[in-house]
């Protein structure tokens, strides 16, 4: 593995150009192009809402179907009317984790998305639940 | 302390987070891969240099960007119970990966290739320093020596407390059962802080 094959060596790999050199270390299976992630936040690469991890459940408003939204935010706020995790959103709107949180919080920021709340800690018996669902599959 | 337990709902699902690791080519894609109901896939980039000025757009364009695809799997138990998977990269390339993977997560497992053992050593020193549940998942790989799981325990160095399965991540049926063996052990820690706390 070189480490030119890691993807940056010329500038930001995303500006349109397909990504096609992940390195064989990484599970790279997706050879789809990922156009022009972070132009979809105005650069920004810190959300402006803490606390989103990848498996946060986020849930739309529905009055934020009817918000002028950017192409991106509004496919969020679709997808989101029953709730979505930061991760399968990525997956979905094949988009970075990253960009997805940028966006993301800035829609919780505006009001129009909400986190779905967890419980601080899961009971034992959700856990055994848990179990039960796994080994019934 | 327990925060506040509500019953989940179809409206209102709990999201569960399992987090598998191990050395490159131990078995963890083909782990999630084999019980994830969605292709295990999410592209990541994040910025090697951090601080970057709102809006200012420019400056990405010339920032070094690390591109990494992470293993995700999803599950959905029932109406009101999701549960995701995630391989853990690299975490000599991907440390800053980690952190943002693990937090939260229900436990881990550690797989192990017993051709290569040392490979797993970084997965078990994080879960151990961030006391984060985990199990040791041993894949048999064909002309793979055997080992006894005393032998295998030893190279480790991990305590008899934690739980050593076999585990075929080519096998859906084995893939379970290794998830339904964390889930014990989560159970299990549990049950002895609850002793440990009542005892007071
Ligand atoms: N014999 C055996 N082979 C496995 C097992 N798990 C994965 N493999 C094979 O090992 C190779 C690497 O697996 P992969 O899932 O890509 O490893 P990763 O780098 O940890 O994601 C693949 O060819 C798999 O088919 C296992 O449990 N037993
Ligand atoms: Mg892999």
């Amino acid at each position: 593995m070189t480490d030119s094959s890691w993807g940056s060596g010329a500038g930001f790999p995303y500006a349109g150009a397909p990504r096609t050199s992940v390195g064989r270390q990484s599970d790279d299976l997706d050879e789809d192009p990922v156009i022009r992630p972070f132009m979809l936040t105005n650069g920004r690469t810190q959300p402006l809402h803490d606390g989103l991890r990848v498996e946060t459940l986020l849930r739309a408003e529905p009055a934020a179907l009817s918000a002028p939204l950017r192409f991106e935010s509004r496919r969020i706020v679709e997808l989101a009317q029953s709730p979505m995790s930061v991760a399968d959103l990525s997956v979905v709107l094949r988009a970075p984790l990253g960009v997805v949180r940028v966006i993301v919080a800035d829609l919780i920021t505006q009001g129009f998305l909400a986190v779905e709340k967890q419980p601080e800690e899961l009971s034992t018996s959700l856990i055994e639940r848990i179990r039960d669902r796994v080994r019934a599959l | 302390m327990s925060g506040r337990s509500r019953e989940p709902s179809a409206a209102h699902p709990i999201a569960v987070k399992i987090v598998i690791s191990g050395g490159f080519g131990v078995g963890k894609t083909t782990f999630v891969g084999a019980i994830s109901e969605i292709e295990p896939l999410v592209t990541e980039a994040e910025l090697t240099e951090r601080s970057i000025g709102i809006d200012d757009t420019s400056a990405v364009a010339g920032k070094t960007t690390t591109t990494v695809a992470l293993d995700f799997g999803r599950i959905t138990l029932d109406e009101a119970l999701l549960l995701y998977l995630f391989g853990t990269p690299g975490q000599d390339r991907f440390a800053f990966l980690w952190d943002d993977l693990v937090t939260g997560a229900l436990g881990a497992i550690v797989l192990v290739d017993t051709r290569r053992i040392e490979d797993s050593f970084p997965a078990i020193d994080y879960f151990e320093e961030h006391e984060i549940p985990f199990i040791i998942g041993i894949n048999r790989f064909t002309g793979a020596q055997r080992f006894n799981p005393a032998e295998i325990r030893d190279a480790l160095g991990v305590s008899a407390g934690v739980p050593m399965v076999e585990c075929d991540a080519r096998n859906r049926e084995s893939v379970k059962s290794v998830l339904v063996s964390l889930t014990e052990e989560v159970l299990a820690k549990r049950a002895t802080r609850v002793r440990a706390e009542s005892t007071w």
